[in-house]
């Protein structure tokens, strides 16, 4: 209980708020870093994973690269950069390690979702005579677009965590507050700024859920599709919210790159679902 | 003062003389190379230490979470709404960052290894009660009818039948639990129990290169052997698996056209 009532006066002192070690400046910095490595990501991720999906090459990159991804400590690269060369170039450790980690999530979903798209209909608008490009941005993507914003999600929040972990390493960000608290032993700081760390990273989740919502290409399509024709089974009627749990099965499930073992034993049940 | 001083300034001379004279340049800790076998020489004590705690806290949380998460997908597969709760839950717990994650636990538990184990815990549960329960579901109703009207109880059907079909969702799972569970307890270093994570932590303080890059290796290397053990347990567990790996893709999409025309 004292650790609550110390972290509530720490939190509502005015004092704690203002200046260069204050809460505004290590949100705004928190916030500019992982804005700034997400955009670098989805530039980066984005286009590969969409072509490679596209062409329907590369799987076997795209799936690896998340399970190499989770079995590297986010701490350890960071502290890596931090003494190699670069230590000296201010933020570019701290960017270069988030960009590292965002970039397989964002590619791995963006991959799983364009493979996923319902083959009969990818063949049934070439069929129709759409070009490259055309089937690409009007079939393919719109069918992608829930794990594609799911990989969005993962890596925003992964984000927001190894933005955190910078601070461990001498970067800013709210981390600060936290290791500055267990540096004096002040537990009232260390959980507030835990608890500051936490509201941001649900607020990120929670907005992009939002966002996922709002944007859906396929948004009125999905929900006509429930009601006239009941018969509607194919990927068109998997609402955002249905998938969020499958979808976690089928890109877990392909951990250690052996399909068939056990991952494809989820992936394949989890769909007729 | 003076004499130490001395001292040391001709203990260097004398080993810079010794290193010239056998003509390998200074060693490779006073340059603080990167990889320096020496280190590993002189250390190898503090890091097998600190891998036996790293080993300790990870095979711990993941032995919890799988006993906490499976009672959890059961409740969650008995009654349809308490999965909604569960599954948002456990999501909640993965969103929230380690590092915030430890230090909030940090006030329960006072600085002791309970933090990390239990943050670790916590984390492991969203994947682990989501395969486990993918598994259950997935076993086919016919199966589970034949079992029951060959007299199985719903203990043993569990135990005997929908288990043993679960099992390869399960242990999918828990082997990303386990890798990333490894991964994670790197940053238990902040209440001192992050096992290779302390290493690290250290060597970022003295700026000692080769005491990070050794525990950083050791720590991807303990994950992947730890994938790679669980994925031979699993071969061993479901040895039916095995010769149907290549008949499977026929059976599945068989499955799938069924299922479109159902």
């Amino acid at each position: 209980m004292d650790a609550i009532t110390g972290a509530w006066q720490w939190l509502t002192t005015a004092a704690n708020w203002a200046g260069e070690k204050g809460v505004w400046h290590r949100l705004g910095e928190h916030l500019y870093l992982s804005g700034l490595c997400l955009l670098i990501s989805c530039l980066i991720a984005l286009p590969v994973a969409l072509w490679l999906g596209h062409l329907g090459k590369g799987g076997a990159l795209a799936v690896n690269l998340s399970n190499v991804g989770r079995a590297v400590p986010t701490f350890a690269v960071l502290v890596l950069l931090t003494l190699s060369p670069l230590g000296t170039h201010g933020d570019w450790p701290t960017i270069i390690a988030l960009v590292l980690f965002a970039v397989p999530p964002l590619l791995t979903n963006a991959y799983l979702g364009m493979r996923e798209a319902d083959r009969d209909v990818v063949e049934a608008a070439r069929g129709m005579g759409m070009s490259g490009p055309q089937l690409l941005l009007r079939v393919e993507i719109p069918l992608a677009y829930p794990l594609i914003m799911t990989g969005l999600r993962s890596a925003a929040v992964q984000v927001v965590a190894t933005a955190t972990l910078a601070a461990l390493a001498g970067g800013g960000g709210l981390g600060r507050i936290i290791t500055a608290g267990f540096g004096n032993y002040d537990t009232a700081q260390v959980v507030a700024g835990a608890v500051l760390v936490a509201v941001l990273a649900l607020t990120v989740e929670g907005a992009l859920v939002l966002v996922d919502r709002g944007c859906d290409p396929m948004r009125g399509r999905r929900r006509g599709a429930k009601g006239p024709r009941t018969g509607g089974e194919g990927p068109t009627s998997r609402g955002a919210g249905r998938l969020d749990g499958a979808e976690e099965a089928r890109t877990d499930g392909g951990a250690g790159g052996d399909g068939q073992t056990g991952g494809e034993e989820v992936a394949a049940v989890r769909k007729p679902a | 003062m003076d004499v130490a001083s001395s001292a040391t300034a001709a203990a260097s001379v004398l080993t810079g003389a010794r290193s010239m004279a056998s003509g390998r340049g200074p060693s490779c800790l006073e340059a603080n190379d990167w990889i320096c076998g020496e280190y590993l020489r002189t250390r190898s004590q503090e890091l097998v230490d600190a891998t036996v705690q790293h080993v300790g806290i990870t095979v711990v949380s993941v032995l919890i979470g799988l006993l906490v998460a499976f009672p959890l997908a059961l409740l969650a597969r008995r009654r349809r709404g308490a999965a909604g709760p569960v599954l948002g839950l456990t999501t909640v717990l993965y969103t929230v960052p380690s590092l915030a994650m430890f230090a909030l636990l940090t006030p329960v538990f006072g600085v002791s290894p309970a933090v990390v184990v239990t943050g670790l815990v916590m984390y492991s549960l969203t994947i682990l009660v989501r395969n486990i329960l993918a598994g259950l579901e997935a076993v086919p109703a016919e199966v589970r009818e034949a079992a029951r009207g060959m007299g199985y109880g719903s203990a043993r059907l569990l135990f005997e039948v929908e288990l043993p079909l679960a099992l390869p969702a399960l242990v999918a799972g828990l082997r990303i639990a386990t890798v990333s569970t490894v991964a994670m307890t790197t940053i238990g270093s902040v209440v001192g129990y992050g096992g290779l994570g302390n290493l690290i932590a250290s060597g970022m303080e003295g700026f000692f290169k080769a005491e990070v890059l050794t525990a950083s290796v050791l720590c991807v290397l303990l994950a992947l052997v730890a994938d790679l053990l669980l994925m031979g347990l699993q071969r061993l567990l479901t040895p039916w698996t095995r010769g149907r790996a290549r008949a499977g893709g026929r059976l599945r999409r068989t499955a799938g056209a069924a299922k479109a025309v159902g």
